[in-house]
């Protein structure tokens, strides 16, 4: 890291407050970043990281009263505009992106800003793409459509274009949560090589191991509120999560013997062209058993096999020791399948529809009466059995499901799919934007289904997640099985080297 | 009892019904004959035609998509029907033959309806695109088939359904009486009608729950087009003729009454009740300046400005809400 | 070729589609592929093609705009009204004054969407109701038959004695070829118009990136009222009157080619070329079934039958099936 200390800072600000329709989001919360530092800004969903964010890049004006030192110079109002002007960008969690546009032109975005028309000159714009493409030492094909690109380098893209207007101080918000590791690394590389050039990076991200190697302060926010600044070094991965949550978690391994159990759930040889090959494993009553690996390791595309969406070439699926094959989820809902989604927002809920409506979705028979009618009164009878026994916080029933939290909208997820008695669950990456707070009510609860004798395969990209709560832990990469593992005898480090390797 | 309202009916219905008194009053009080039998025998006649097909654009629109087919799809069953009683003898046909006829039309507006469905769900094609290329099908059908002209020339028994009352209630409206009635048990009642809400605002998802997404769409466009067949049947029996494009200035009008009934433009939300009041109030609009001597011309324009005055009123009734929330 | 078909898959679909119409009709019916059939396809398709790219950009901005043919009865009316109370103007005067309340009418939507928030094909849905039914009230109905003189005399661009008639062009297709050029410019060369496919694409990215929204919605909507008002002017020229009623209903035809032609209900996607393939595909279709000696009444017909079928073919990936090794797929 460069010295800074007579330099201005990249950023500062003692106090910025906002406020949506009532509710404090951010309250007097002051930030200062050094010219050239990595800061991480760390929180949990809902505590004003992005909130923030929005505020210094102009998207969102503060309540009167708050001017920022921009290197040096004293603002009082940000636009986008003014804010891409003074060298600061951001890559956003969504990305915002244009999926019909090239890749040359989502890279070179800015250059085609500003409200008085000019002439485009393709050109010069590929030019710019191919240069911040370089910086990052990575190709892309320029006249790709956006939209045909795999997640991974979508995000390259985000980056790419981030680079282009020559920022110094660069917002990065959750910009690892879909890169596999090694693309993550090389990410961290560059954000070192920009650091040494001088520019500042703010990075957002819920992965703690990477936050505490990077960077060298932590901002912390919880509900809109600063916690404090702290230098990374010496500071722990639980002590972080405790300044986050302000409680206290502690890492037991909840591993059982389930060996003796009966086999819920055989898998044998089952291949699908390009996505993964030759996986077998059994599933035992009453097990929870771990499935994890790098993004693009062919996990998700298993659980759509098992769940139906999607048909095997090859391989067997046995349920209760009956062969399957699913034409569809539907035969595999019937047969005794749950799949929770890894995309809550997009395929696991509803969002616009109720809390009530989503819950009862997959049972709509369960709650049709005589006649053929849906009986109102046993839908509110099965929704309010749930919301007691997955303890499930809501308003109304009748409340939009996007009103709730993430961890909550998690819980009505499980009601909708233990609501069909399944046999087998699979949960896909369930704690995906759910705070590290929620996390362990969901945990709970998925213990407590193992107990009862529900089979369940825990999908996770989070290795501490499955080596916490997986009584054995599968490692799949390149669309195979490579290794099983007992948490028991394998400590968290093992395990991640192993993942990570 | 204004908090039942809204959630048996839809969060519109207040509003609505207040709209619809406020017009009542005031073409009461200035137009001299508006509050005679004769003027809402009139209305309770011109109603249902409308009504009947603004239900057929409702439940594809619930589903995230549209229905720009409707005015043919009912063309075509009402040509169905003609074609039917002409072959057993036009004036004299009887009552066999008649019934003959209904059933054909009915089965020519499923399958119309039903052939929409099916590329919509399995090919993926946008709504509007598919039924747009529909209508066009469907009236070139209509115009190749009676070379532009109209035909008529029907049993007198058919008066009875366009013109006839029971019990002082006009038949037509008994009709769409039923159809809204069977239509509000549909979507709030059974599982294709929950399913429709679903996947209107998210059709992966409902497919991830287990919906049948694609089955259920086609069973939307082909309700929809039974429905269409009903208004068909019932525009021949009122008109004792049937005219390929007859009815198509009412085509946007149904979305208008739609919107206006609340229904989100986007999908997943609507409901039967609201976009009934919405038709009463938009009928009621027209009739009543019909009597003050302005035309149909003045009456669509007004409707048109009537919807945009009702969104901006929800857009502001929205900011206020935000505000006072931001109070409290 | 292969770069063409990845950045066009739609249109390079109906090229193909077109070319064997051509193909298969210059074979059975010989009078097709004469300059006389050609011309006078340009000359009565140059209307409904300014629209075609008027509507495009407003799709490319994801919104829609049902409005803009009776937005165009309204704009002809008043430009001829202003220029019989003028005592006649000219071409300039008209067409300035054919864009200038074509503008004006698009701004109205554009202010409505903008301003309350109200998605495009609500507020265009009220003002065809409000447009059509306010111009129906104060003409009554009437149409004007007596135009200008300059406005209703046909003006040749070039012309050529065949063997079986006159081959021309006349001034409509002029005017269309501008209308196409400028669009094209609008949306491929200039920042302005890679920010409308910015915008239609992804609206809270672009509003993020810190495009004006409002800047956004009035070009969309102030260029397809544009557009309207200059065809509503040259079908004036064409047929010598002014029937307020004659426009209505053509919307849904144009929407229809235009959506034919690639372009996406739902914005981010559409070309210039698509449109013009679009147009011509139900042109050549409506022609070459006259020339074959089929039923007018049947056009209709087999038109929708194609767009249908064109539909219904459109997962079929046309740089796939050239070039199966692509590397990315959706």
């Amino acid at each position: 890291m460069p010295d800074v200390t007579d330099a201005p800072p990249a950023i500062r600000f003692s106090h910025v407050s906002k406020v949506f329709g009532g509710v404090k989001a951010l309250r007097d919360v002051p930030f200062e970043v050094g010219q050239g530092e990595v800061h991480c800004l760390a929180g949990e969903n809902g505590c004003g990281k992005s909130t923030l964010i929005k505020i210094i890049t102009g998207v969102y004006q503060p309540e009167t009263g708050a001017e920022m030192d921009l290197f040096g110079e004293r603002l009082s109002a940000i636009t986008p505009t003014i804010a891409r002007q003074k060298g600061i960008a951001v890559i956003w969690q969504d990305l915002a992106l244009f999926a019909e546009m090239t890749v040359a032109e989502n890279i070179a975005f800015e250059t085609m800003l500003g409200n008085r028309p000019r002439f485009v000159d393709y050109a010069a714009l590929r030019a710019k793409a191919e240069a911040a493409l370089a910086r990052l030492d990575v190709t892309l094909d320029l006249d790709a459509r956006l939209g045909t690109l795999p997640i991974a380098q979508r995000q390259v893209v985000a980056i790419a274009r981030a680079l282009v207007g020559e920022a110094r101080l660069i917002f990065m918000d959750e910009p690892t949560a879909s890169l596999t590791q090694a693309e993550t690394d090389a990410l961290l590389a560059v954000v070192r090589t920009l650091s040494a050039r001088g520019v500042a990076v703010v990075f957002v991200s819920h992965r703690l191991a990477e936050v505490l190697e990077i960077s060298s302060r932590v901002t912390v926010l919880r509900d809109g509120r600063l916690v404090g600044v702290y230098p990374t070094e010496g500071m722990t991965q639980a002590r972080l999560t405790e300044l986050m949550t302000g409680k206290t978690f502690d890492h037991q391994v909840m591993a059982r013997e389930t060996s003796a159990d009966p086999v819920m759930l055989e898998v044998a040889g089952l291949s699908r062209k390009g996505e993964f090959r030759d996986v077998s494993f059994v599933l035992r009553r009453g097990e929870v058993l771990g499935l994890t690996g790098l993004i693009g390791a062919g996990r998700t595309e298993l659980a759509h096999v098992l769940f139906g969406m999607t048909q095997a070439e090859e391989g067997r699926v046995l349920l209760d020791g009956r062969e399957m094959r699913f034409a569809s989820n539907r035969d595999a809902v019937a047969a005794g399948v749950a799949y929770v989604s890894e995309d809550r927002l997009a395929l696991g809920l509803i969002q616009p529809q109720s809390i009530s409506d989503n819950a009862v979705l997959s049972v709509l028979r369960r709650i049709t009466g005589r006649a053929g009618l849906l009986s109102p009164k046993a839908q509110d009878d099965l929704v309010a059995h749930w919301v007691r026994e997955l303890a499930v916080k809501i308003g109304q029933p009748g409340d939009a499901v996007s009103t709730l939290s993430g961890g909550n909208q998690q819980r009505v997820v499980l009601a909708k799919w233990l609501a069909t008695e399944p046999k087998v669950l699979i949960l896909d990456c369930p704690t995906v934007g759910v705070d590290v707070g929620a996390r362990a009510g969901i945990f709970r609860i998925v213990r407590d289904l193992a107990a009862k004798g529900l089979a369940i395969l825990l999908i996770s990209d989070e290795v501490s997640e499955v080596h916490v709560n997986a009584d054995r832990v599968l490692h799949m990469a390149g669309g195979r099985i490579v290794g099983e593992y007992d948490p028991r005898q394998t400590t968290l480090p093992e395990l991640e080297a192993a993942v990570y390797a | 009892m204004i908090d039942r309202m809204k959630r048996a009916f839809g969060p519109e219905v207040p509003g609505l019904l207040g709209f619809l008194m406020l017009v009542v009053v005031i073409f009461g009080v200035t137009a001299p004959n508006f509050l005679t039998g004769a003027n809402l025998g009139s209305i309770a006649f011109q109603l249902p035609e409308l009504g009947i097909l603004t239900l057929a654009m409702l439940i594809p629109i619930i589903s995230g998509g549209f229905n720009l087919a409707i005015i043919y799809t009912a063309n075509m069953a009402g040509l169905t029907l003609a074609f039917v009683l002409m072959q057993f003898g036009g004036v004299e046909a009887g009552i066999g033959p008649f019934l003959l006829g209904i059933v054909l039309a009915l089965g020519v507006g499923a399958l119309s309806g039903a052939a929409m469905g099916a590329v919509i769900a399995y090919v993926g094609a946008h709504p509007i695109l598919v039924s747009l290329a529909m209508m066009i099908f469907l009236r070139g059908l209509g115009e190749f088939l009676t070379k532009g002209g109209d035909i008529s020339g029907f049993p007198p028994y058919l008066a009875t359904l366009g013109h006839g009352s029971v019990l002082g209630i006009p038949v037509p409206l008994i009709l769409f009486g039923l159809c809204a009635v069977a239509w509000h048990v549909l979507l709030t009642r059974t599982r294709h009608g929950f399913a429709a809400r679903m996947i209107g605002s998210n059709l992966k998802a409902a497919a991830y729950s287990g919906v049948h997404a694609k089955r259920t769409l086609v069973l939307i466009y082909t309700l929809s087009g039974v429905m269409c067949a009903i208004a068909g049947i019932l525009m021949l029996s009122r008109f004792n003729s049937v005219r390929v494009g007859h009815g198509e200035a009412l085509l946007l009008v149904t979305v208008l009454a739609c919107f206006l009934g609340g229904v989100d433009p986007f999908g997943g939300f609507g409901r039967v009740v609201p976009v009934v009041i919405a038709l009463v109030v938009l009928q009621v609009l027209s009739s009543g300046l019909n009597l003050l001597g302005a035309n149909q011309h003045l009456s669509t324009a007004v409707w048109g400005l009537f919807l945009v005055g009702v969104m901006i009123l929800r857009w502001g009734a929205g900011r206020w809400k935000e505000r006072q929330r931001g109070r409290g | 070729m292969r770069d063409f078909l990845r950045a066009y898959p739609a249109e390079a679909k109906l090229l193909v589609v077109l070319a064997l119409l051509v193909a298969g009709l210059s074979v059975a019916a010989p009078e097709f592929l004469t300059l006389v059939n050609i011309t006078s396809l340009i000359n009565n398709n140059a209307v409904n093609l300014i629209w075609a790219v008027g509507l495009l950009v407003v799709l490319i901005a994801g919104g829609i705009d049902i409005s803009f043919a009776v937005g165009a009865s309204v704009v002809q009316y008043l430009v001829v009204m202003a220029l019989i109370g003028m005592g006649g103007g000219g071409w300039a005067v008209g067409i300035a004054l054919a864009m200038a309340f074509g503008i004006g009418l698009g701004l109205i939507n554009a202010a409505l969407i903008h301003g309350f928030r109200i998605i495009s094909i609500v507020v265009t849905i009220s003002t065809f109701n409000a447009f059509f039914g306010l111009l129906m009230f104060f003409t009554s109905g009437k149409s004007i038959y007596s135009l200008p003189d300059w406005l209703s005399r046909p003006i040749y661009l070039w012309e050529l004695q065949t063997e079986i008639g006159w081959a021309d062009i006349r001034l409509p297709v002029a005017v269309m070829a501008v209308c196409l050029l400028a669009t094209w410019f609008l949306i491929r060369r200039t920042t302005t118009g890679r920010q409308l496919y910015a915008f239609g694409d992804n609206p809270e990215g672009a509003r993020r990136a810190g495009i004006n929204i409002w800047l956004m919605q009035a070009i969309a909507f102030g260029w397809c009222g544009m557009m309207a008002g200059i065809a509503g002017l040259m079908q004036a020229h064409v047929t010598k009157e002014v029937v307020p009623n004659a426009l209505i209903g053509r919307e849904l035809d144009v929407l229809a080619a235009v959506v034919l032609g690639g372009a996406r209900l739902g914005g981010g996607r559409g070309s210039v070329l698509g449109c013009v393939l679009g147009v011509a595909l139900v042109a050549v279709a409506q022609n070459g079934l006259n020339l074959l000696g089929v039923s007018p009444y049947a056009f209709k017909m087999v038109v929708g039958i194609i767009i249908l079928a064109a539909i219904s073919t459109s997962n079929i990936d046309l740089a796939a099936l050239l070039a199966p090794k692509r590397r990315d797929r959706e």
